[in-house]
């Protein structure tokens, strides 16, 4: 009895026929005193109970997005001859990096439908509720074309390697400008633009050593952090006047 | 090279930073200013965010005046009585400033203030010197090379609570140098500066001190304000990033020492008349992009103003 509960509980279950086997070139990035940027290659297989399915287009997607903070885009307006900033939006919630890449055109391998679902592509990644001004949608954009001019939004179509049907490989480019927080890596397997499997880790980006212990300390002891960096600026001056003072003699 | 600031959360170019630090320290020391009117815009343009790049200049600026200050003890061109009353002054005008900036942010718009701020304050300080400065030069042309000696008597002169300045050589009411560092203390808590170039001019002509006394005097006075600046932001903002200061101090404070001694070399006149080129050159810069049409109509800012 209980046997034949247990089969007609696994039968009811979605079989899922393709699944996501994942491996990242780093699993955590550190921020030292002369971090210029990393790479993070993410790579993986498809594994499979049966053979391929013969129908419909493999896609592969990769996201790699940084910590949602909410950003207040404005627009500037010619009053009385000088630009001045007069319409603000409020922009809810927007990933501080994100990047996504494909094994071909977006458009192609994801439907909108599963866009609007699993928020990936960039202007869906983005979460503005609410904003009072009219054209909207323009603020937006210009977040997205401020954020990718530099290098914080990336649309990489067709990078993402993908052979035999089976291995994938693509490689992200985090700046110099990054921003600490879990960044989220996300893979989607998709069937005609059908998400069939989904992969999700984090990759944690924090800074290390000098630069976590200043930061730690201008935030937890910020009149001690205050003093020293008082101090540091007194002695610099006093020992710049002292070294002059014995050259000149 | 580059470097990972951590409070900033941008890698820069030490080298860059250490090459500005050294260009605003010369200027500083020639000019007995801050040099953060010049500064501050400059790390905007290498992409440090606003709030952190004021907040760190304040610090800077500490450490290249307390070089600067030095170089003037020893030729004992700092009045310190003076000081100390434009210092009483200039901590009460912070306190004001300080307030009246996070009013003005309550209601938008605090860009386009400070803005306004540098454009009109840089712009009639620096036509009043340069024409004050050109008549000198022709003057003492005309007269031989002899300068002649001012002493204006003016309202100034007769208000209550005389005090001796005796390094000025002077014999003034007090309230008029209080007024000074207030004004001071509260345009430099809204423009996010030491306040030298305005107190430079304030010194020389509202107060009537000798040149080579205003400088070091200015100096000693910035120091004060900007060590009280750097410890409000530190404290309630988080945005002093010593990375990006050290950077830049090193650069400075030896600019500060050569420019120190550039301008022991060079006569008052020429002196003013080349900070008030410098202070309309920035203002210029100011104004122009108030008025073009921007080539990025919108800009991006922390959520929640």
């Amino acid at each position: 009895m209980l046997r034949l509960i247990a089969f007609l509980i696994f039968a009811a279950l979605p079989a899922q026929a393709e699944e996501i086997v994942l491996g990242l070139s780093r699993d955590e990035v550190a921020i030292t005193a002369n971090f210029d940027g990393s790479d993070i290659l993410i790579f993986g297989a498809i594994k499979r109970e049966a053979p391929a399915p013969e129908t419909g287009d493999l896609g592969v997607i990769v996201t790699v997005a940084g910590p949602d903070h909410p950003v207040t885009v404005r627009r500037k307006d010619r009053r009385l001859g000088i630009w001045v900033n007069t319409d603000a939006v409020e922009v809810d919630a927007a990933p501080s990096f994100y990047a996504v890449a494909t094994n071909g055109p977006l458009r192609e391998v994801l439907s909108d439908t599963e866009d609007l679902r699993h928020h990936i592509t960039i202007p869906r990644a983005i979460r503005s509720v609410g904003a009072e001004v009219a054209d909207s949608r323009a603020f937006t954009q210009a977040l997205i074309r401020i954020r990718a001019g530099n290098d914080l939004y990336q649309v990489l179509e067709g990078e993402v390697d993908l052979e035999e049907e089976t291995l994938f490989r693509a490689a992200v480019q985090l700046p110099a400008n990054l921003t600490e927080g879990d960044y989220a890596a996300r893979i989607f397997l998709t069937r005609n633009g059908e998400i069939v499997d989904e992969y999700v880790t984090a990759i944690p980006v924090h800074k290390v050593g000098l630069e976590r212990w200043l930061y730690n300390l201008a935030r937890n002891n910020a009149v001690v952090y205050g003093l020293m960096s008082l101090a540091i600026a007194i002695a610099a001056g006093w020992g710049a006047s002292a070294l002059f003072g014995l050259l000149r003699r | 090279m580059q470097i990972y600031l951590p409070i900033a959360e941008v890698s820069v170019n030490a080298f860059l930073l250490l090459g500005l630090g050294g260009m605003v320290g010369i200027l500083s020391g020639m000019f007995g200013v801050g040099g953060g009117f010049l500064m501050t815009p400059l790390l905007f343009f290498i992409g440090i965010p606003p709030a952190v790049a004021v907040a760190t200049e304040a610090n800077q600026i500490v450490a290249s005046s307390f070089s600067g200050v030095l170089a003037h003890f020893k030729r004992r061109t700092v009045d310190l009585r003076m000081g100390t009353v434009l210092l009483v002054g200039g901590l009460v005008g912070s306190g004001l400033g300080i307030m009246l900036f996070n009013y003005l942010r309550s209601l938008g718009q605090v860009e386009l203030l400070v803005q306004l701020c540098y454009v009109i304050f840089l712009g009639i300080i620096g036509a009043l010197m340069f024409v004050e400065s050109l008549n000198a030069i022709r003057k003492s042309k005309k007269a031989g090379g002899a300068v002649p000696t001012r002493r204006r008597h003016n309202w100034v002169h007769n208000l209550p609570f005389k005090m001796k300045f005796r390094v000025s050589g002077l014999y003034i009411s007090v309230i008029p140098p209080l007024l000074v560092g207030v004004l001071v203390g509260v345009l430099a808590a809204i423009m996010g500066v030491g306040g030298g170039f305005i107190m430079v001019p304030a010194m020389i002509y509202l107060l009537g001190m000798p040149t080579k006394v205003v400088v070091g005097t200015s100096l000693f006075q910035i120091i004060f304000v900007t060590a009280f600046t750097t410890m409000l932001h530190a404290t309630t903002n988080f945005t002093v990033d010593i990375v990006l200061a050290v950077l830049l101090l090193v650069g400075g404070v030896i600019g500060a020492q050569i420019g120190t001694r550039i301008g022991v070399h060079m006569k008052a006149e020429q002196l003013r008349i080349l900070l008030a080129m410098l202070v309309l050159a920035v203002c210029g810069k100011l104004a122009f992009d108030l008025l073009i049409t921007p080539s990025e109509l919108y800009s991006l800012g922390t959520g929640g103003h």
